[in-house]
């Protein structure tokens, strides 16, 4: 049960405020965002998600900069009142299409005529978009997708695939197309995140992917969908420890550690053929999540050197090389490495002939950068830097530089070859043939080379 | 893509802010009203747009907190309309200022009732709900018609509506809502209605108006313990999947407090439930996970295999989902690690930090890594906290040091981490070495054999490279202790004294003071120097402290130099194990109340919340209050011993009980000030005390009163009568939360005053006297509390050879030396035999 719900602004701007019961005192919108922003004195560490000030219990997740807030006074379950948070966001963007501050501030009215039907009293009635379609009247104002960060997984999608129709995921449900005519299409993304950590011998320490199979639907009439995945897939790792890596990874079978559905979705043929049915409801939403720490191959290998080169002065080399195909390529690729306090001064040199490439030696927090607009499979690219110290350095420079971290998009590659091998819409007349999306992308999610 | 057709015609103001907009809102506001007005009458075409357009700027005032209220009278004229927006807009704005505006309120009930007739059900519902949230009292009698008939609707929406406005008007007059007997249409609804949403909403609504009348009225109380009854759960447990994901949870909750009768009952709950641990709403898995962990709490090896179950599902949400719900998720995962930490210990690379995570995650890593570290792990597990050590997020690398060094003490071989730590030491971080010669020093203290390899180290150490003041305390606790062994002591302590004015920590003078005091003993001549100027520093010391340990020392060495070794630097026996920070019954507070705010803030809900907030059926305020230390004592047969770790059952304040009694011969703490050892228990009793300071002296009316009402009293019989053929099983056990959610769960069997006789009474003077006495009679204490005149004690027994348990609540007051008892039971047959057996041990108190 909460009592308060309200989206405020990075700058602390109330953009929607929606009391429910009356028992929080109306100040504390301002109350929780002085505590957010000067959670401690040196600024360091950030709020955590739910605390409590004077007895009341303030929530908050950040969706696209904006800070969606619950309130209460009862020792409710926290997972509840934050996936909720998370609900309403995603429900305020099937509506509006996109999900920003401009946004919520055209369609403000919109938002409250839907705070009032997911919440009343300060308990949850529904987050279905589609429930919800029958009892909401306002239709959303649409701003320019073009220029807004889009919320959520599948913004990926938004750069640089030409393939894809622009305006595809930044559709509001509701909405019609100019024509009045409503496109059928059905998207399904594989957005696969990727944590790796490599010794400083470059071993694995630790993988692991976090995947999510992401469903939106624009079908009319809400026919049934059936997903099929690999035929080998299995579930759960049976005997042995989790961290099992000397299973080979030739063997083509995929193994998912673990992994959950959405409420839609029917298993009944699952453990015979894989395939996954679901009467798909409108909006965003997730029809699988899994978690998988078989061995797989990373994408990237990264090798990095730190040596001293003379009084005060020291090289860092890093070296970076992508294992995958040639007709792959990754972009927004960025490498971060924590350079020794003293580091007063860095040059850098890149290979000749780079394009696309960019460094920066971050004075305050003492960080190198080097950012690559693209790698294409199987390239390997290097940068070095030249330090220069304002002390001379007793111990092991390798204690006092790095780790190498890195993050990057690979889209249409998904390290688990989990696979959707196909997608059929159960509707009988055969000039239907709706548009059919199958994405996959991978993410780094932490990407940490020790050296 | 178009734009939809209105915002065409007129396009929509976007919502103002800022700083001018709040300057010149006073003439906007009377700008607004007039154009308001203009429209009220109009029946031009195209004059809901218009309006539309007013209202939004209106509503968009309200929400940056612009006062509009003076619009009331304007807004409620223009709602005379059939657009739905329109109304919609005008029913938040209404919604809004009715409180503080009672009277044009009024105006406002003429044209909400008329919706509430409505044909379209839409209109019925909306009009419904903003009739019942204008939140003004006088009002009230408008509701209960529309109420009435909104529960009767054929559509659900308007039912739906209608039982969460039942809930408002009880929270805006309570009578009103008993006496128009809406709960019990709620209670019909709940089992009957056909539309989902509306049982949830009905069980929401019965929750909240029970509790808050159940502390008046024992009809209300009944009503409460009905909603957790057989019939009740199992018709909503079989329809769960009907249910939304949060009426699921909503559901869940309620089952969590069910006791069912046998184990073939919690299969077939559990069986039932199973495939919700596999839903991708963290809320309803946690949920699950809640029911499957006290359903089970008193079957062990089913609680353990509930544990390997859930695993794999809190480790896919944990990674799966925003930051902020795994963060949640991951709280729930600390606290079953703190619990089992074998269970996990092989999942423990799911616990490595991630360099871009919030500190508030890496804090919980950490301690779970602390955790679940084991003779086979822990060589990876500290190799991936030293890597941590030279983390750039400083806190961070603190507490990784401090995460070995913990591990360190809980090992048996501590070789390669003894190791790791001297190692920190050397690495020239000032940070690194304050934190690591803190925890040699408490390695020392625990293992003094390492002595020779550490001093070797710490001698290294230049004193002026120390700044903190624990890392500084330690170097001359260090420096005092091993004196003999490190060859600078004398000299190094002799410039720490010279340096007295400059030093700003008492902790770090009284040290210095002690430190000084033992390297005398060991090496006088070289030490006498610098003694007398310590101590002369030390009596004109400014802190109190440190002057009055100062002159204790320097009169206890006048008056014998031999007494003074003794009292200053006796022989010490190694610490075996250091105290935790948190007491055991804090923690299974927190577990019992899993899948709630107490498991992220590490707290037991009493800590910070109000009573009347603490959520729906909390029942067990008033045991969880009184103290359970010494009684659980009490209760753990001697013969437990290590395999207690591996035994879930039992609670940690068993286990470490059994810890406790095991060490007692050789746990002696050595004098060691700035210990690190806490006295956070006994805090906790004293806030849980302030926190009901009504307790003692008002529960005995209470449940005077609630008996007569129950009826249930039996007289007291005058003569002792025999003991019944009632065995009772001498070496029960049952654990506190077992205990609490038992006495929640349980109808009173029986109630009854016995009398005490004036011995008992005089005995109980010493409360202690009593438990043991009923010990003897296979009676065991679970928690006491309490003074003079009133005495608390909750009881329990084991029939023997079953599992069958027995509950007492017994309230004794010494001036009238009558005991009010109330008796709870498994078995609700044998009560009455249980009952003569308790009151024949309980009237032999004192005389034997």
């Amino acid at each position: 049960m909460i009592s308060q719900f309200f989206v405020l602004s990075q700058r602390g701007d109330n953009i929607v405020f929606r009391d429910y019961r009356g028992e929080v005192a109306k100040g504390s919108a301002e109350i929780f965002f002085r505590k957010v922003k000067f959670w401690k004195e040196d600024g360091q560490e950030e709020a955590p998600p739910v605390f409590n000030v004077d007895g009341v219990n303030y929530f908050h997740v950040k969706v696209v900069g904006l800070l969606f807030v619950a309130t209460t006074r009862v020792n409710v379950s926290p997972s509840l009142v934050l996936e909720l948070l998370q609900r309403i966001a995603r429900v305020i963007k099937d509506y509006l299409g996109v999900l920003s501050e401009d946004s919520l501030r055209k369609n403000f009215v919109l938002v409250y005529e839907l705070l009032d039907e997911v919440i009343d009293f300060g308990y949850v009635q529904t987050t279905s978009t589609e429930v919800l379609k029958s009892y909401v009247f306002n239709e959303p104002i649409v701003v320019d997708a073009a220029r807004l960060q889009p919320l959520g997984p599948a913004a990926i999608f938004m750069q640089g695939t030409k393939r894809m129709p622009g305006t595809a995921v930044t559709k509001s449900v509701v909405a019609n197309e100019p024509g009045g005519r409503k496109r059928e299409e059905i998207f399904v993304d594989i957005i696969e995140k990727i944590s790796v950590t490599f010794s400083s011998s470059g071993y694995i320490l630790t993988s692991e992917i976090d995947g999510t199979i992401q469903m939106k639907s624009y079908l009319s009439g809400n026919p049934e969908i059936r997903l099929a995945l690999n035929e080998d897939l299995s579930i759960g790792r049976g005997g042995g420890t989790v961290y099992d890596y000397r299973s080979s990874s030739g063997s083509g079978a995929v193994i998912l550690d673990d992994c959950n559905f959405h409420e839609s979705v029917r298993l009944d043929s699952f453990d015979m053929d894989r395939t996954l049915s679901l009467v798909p409801p409108d909006g965003e939403f997730p029809v699988m999540n899994y978690r998988m720490t078989q061995e797989f191959k990373p994408p990237f290998r990264i090798n990095c050197l730190i040596e001293e080169a003379g009084q005060l002065k020291a090289e860092v080399i890093i070296k970076v090389r992508a294992e995958f195909p040639s007709n792959i390529t990754a972009n927004t690729i960025a490498v971060q490495m924590p350079l020794p306090k003293y580091t007063t001064r860095a040059s850098f040199e890149l290979e000749p002939g780079a394009v696309g490439q960019r460094t920066d030696f971050k004075e305050a927090n003492k960080k190198l950068e080097w950012g690559l607009k693209k790698i294409v499979g199987g390239s390997e690219h290097t940068l070095r830097a030249k330090l220069t110290f304002s002390q001379e350095s007793h111990a092991n420079l390798t204690k006092e530089a790095g780790p190498v971290s890195m993050t990057f998009t690979i889209p249409m590659y998904n390290v688990s070859r989990l696979q959707v091998k196909y997608l059929q819409i159960a509707k009988k007349a055969s000039s239907y043939n709706p548009y059919r999306w199958v994405r996959y992308v991978t993410q780094a999610n932490s990407y940490v080379a020790r050296i | 893509m178009a734009p939809p057709a209105q915002s065409q015609r007129s396009p929509s103001p976007s919502q103002p802010s800022g700083v001018l907009i709040m300057v010149n809102s006073k003439s906007e506001v009377s700008d607004l009203k007039l154009q308001l007005r203009q429209l009220a009458g109009s029946r031009a075409p195209g004059v809901d747009d218009s309006k539309r357009e007013l209202f939004k700027k209106v509503i968009s005032y309200m929400t940056i907190g612009i006062d509009v209220s003076s619009l009331f009278g304007e807004m409620v004229m223009c709602s005379a309309t059939s657009d739905i927006v329109l109304k919609k807009m005008c029913y938040l704005y209404v919604g809004n200022y009715a409180k503080v505006n009672p009277d044009l309120a009024l105006l406002t009930i003429n044209f909400l009732q008329r919706d509430c007739r409505d044909e379209d059900p839409m209109i019925r519902g909306l009009a419904l709900r903003s009739l019942c949230s204008l939140r003004v009292a006088n009002l009230v009698e408008y509701l209960v018609g529309p109420l009435g008939s909104g529960l009767k609707d054929n559509n659900s929406y308007v039912r739906m509506v209608a039982v969460m406005g039942v809930l408002k008007l009880y929270h805006i007059s309570a009578s009103t809502c008993i006496d128009a007997d809406f709960p019990s249409i709620l209670k019909h609804l709940m089992l009957h209605d056909s539309d989902t949403q509306v049982v949830a909403n009905c069980l929401s609504a019965l929750q909240e108006i029970w509790s808050a009348e159940a502390s008046t009225s024992e009809e209300a109380s009944r009503e409460r313990e009905a909603l957790i009854s057989k019939p009740v759960i199992y018709y909503l447990l079989n329809r769960i999947k009907e249910f939304s994901e949060w009426a699921q949870c909503l559901v869940l909750e309620l089952v969590t407090k069910y006791v069912p009768s046998d184990s073939s009952e919690i299969f077939d709950i559990m069986n039932l439930l199973e495939d919700r641990l596999q839903h991708a709403n963290g809320a309803v898995v946690l949920a699950t996970i809640r029911v499957f962990l006290q359903l089970t709490l008193s079957m062990t090896d089913v609680h353990q295999q509930v544990y390997e179950r859930i695993k794999a599902p809190l480790l896919t949400l944990v990674s799966s989902g925003s930051p902020e719900q795994s963060y949640a998720v991951l709280s729930h995962l600390h606290l079953l690690v703190m619990r089992a930490p074998y269970v996990f210990s092989s999942d423990y690379k799911h616990f490595y930090c991630q360099y871009n995570e919030p500190s508030y995650v890496k804090r919980l890593k950490l301690e779970m890594l602390t955790a679940v570290a084991n003779e086979s792990n822990t060589y990876e597990i500290v190799t991936e906290l030293c890597e941590y050590a030279a983390n750039v997020d400083i806190p961070i690398a603190r507490e990784s040091i401090r995460a070995v060094g913990k591990i360190a003490l809980q090992q048996y071989d501590v070789n390669a981490i003894v190791d790791r730590l001297l190692q920190f030491l050397e690495m020239e971080k000032d940070y690194v070495t304050a934190e690591a010669l803190v925890l040699v020093k408490d390695l020392l203290r625990k293992y003094p054999q390492w002595s020779h390899d550490c001093i070797a180290v710490v001698g290294n150490i230049s004193s002026k490279n120390v700044q903190e003041p624990k890392a500084k305390a330690a170097l001359i606790w260090m420096l005092g202790e091993y004196s003999q062994d490190m060859q600078d002591a004398p000299y190094v302590l002799e410039s720490l004294v010279e340096n007295w004015d400059e030093e700003h920590s008492a902790e770090v003078r009284l040290h210095l003071l002690t430190a000084v005091m033992k390297c005398f003993f060991k090496r006088p001549p070289e030490t006498q120097s610098a003694l007398g100027a310590a101590l002369a520093g030390g009596i004109a010391d400014f802190h109190q402290d440190v002057h009055d340990r100062a002159l204790f020392y320097y009169r206890i060495l006048r008056y014998n130099v031999s007494v003074a070794e003794r009292v200053v630097n006796p022989p010490k026996q190694a610490v075996s194990v250091f105290a935790d920070t948190q007491s055991s019954e804090i923690k299974d507070r927190i577990f019992d109340e899993f899948n709630s705010l107490s498991v992220l803030y590490q707290k037991p809900s009493y800590m910070f919340t109000d009573k009347e907030h603490r959520g729906p059926l909390e029942f067990a305020d008033e045991l969880g209050n009184l103290s359970i230390g010494e009684a659980a004592n009490n209760v753990v047969p001697t013969q437990m011993v290590e395999e207690n770790d591996k035994d879930l059952l039992l609670t940690t304040s068993e286990k470490e009980e059994t810890k406790g009694s095991r060490n007692n011969g050789s746990a002696y703490t050595v004098p060691y000030d700035g210990s690190s050892t806490s006295v956070f228990a006994s805090q906790a009793q004293i806030e849980s005390a302030v926190s009901n300071p009504t307790l003692a002296g008002h529960s005995p009316q209470a449940s005077f009163a609630i008996d007569d009402l129950l009826g249930l009293g039996i007289p007291a019989t005058p003569a002792v009568p025999s003991p019944p053929q009632l065995k009772l099983n001498t070496k029960a056990a049952l654990d506190p939360s077992t205990f609490q959610q038992k006495w929640r769960q349980l109808p009173v069997a029986l109630s009854q005053e016995i009398s005490v006789n004036p011995q008992g009474v005089a005995a109980l003077t010493a409360p202690q006297a009593l438990l043991r006495h009923m010990q003897s009679h296979s009676i065991h204490c679970i928690a006491s509390g309490g003074q003079s005149p009133n005495f608390k004690f909750f009881f329990f027994a084991q029939k023997f050879e079953e599992s069958s348990n027995y509950l007492v609540e017994c309230v004794i007051n010494t001036s009238s030396a009558k005991a009010q008892v109330k008796i709870k039971a498994d078995d609700q047959n044998t009560s009455q035999d249980f009952s003569t057996l308790f009151e024949s041990a309980l009237s032999k108190f004192g005389t034997s």
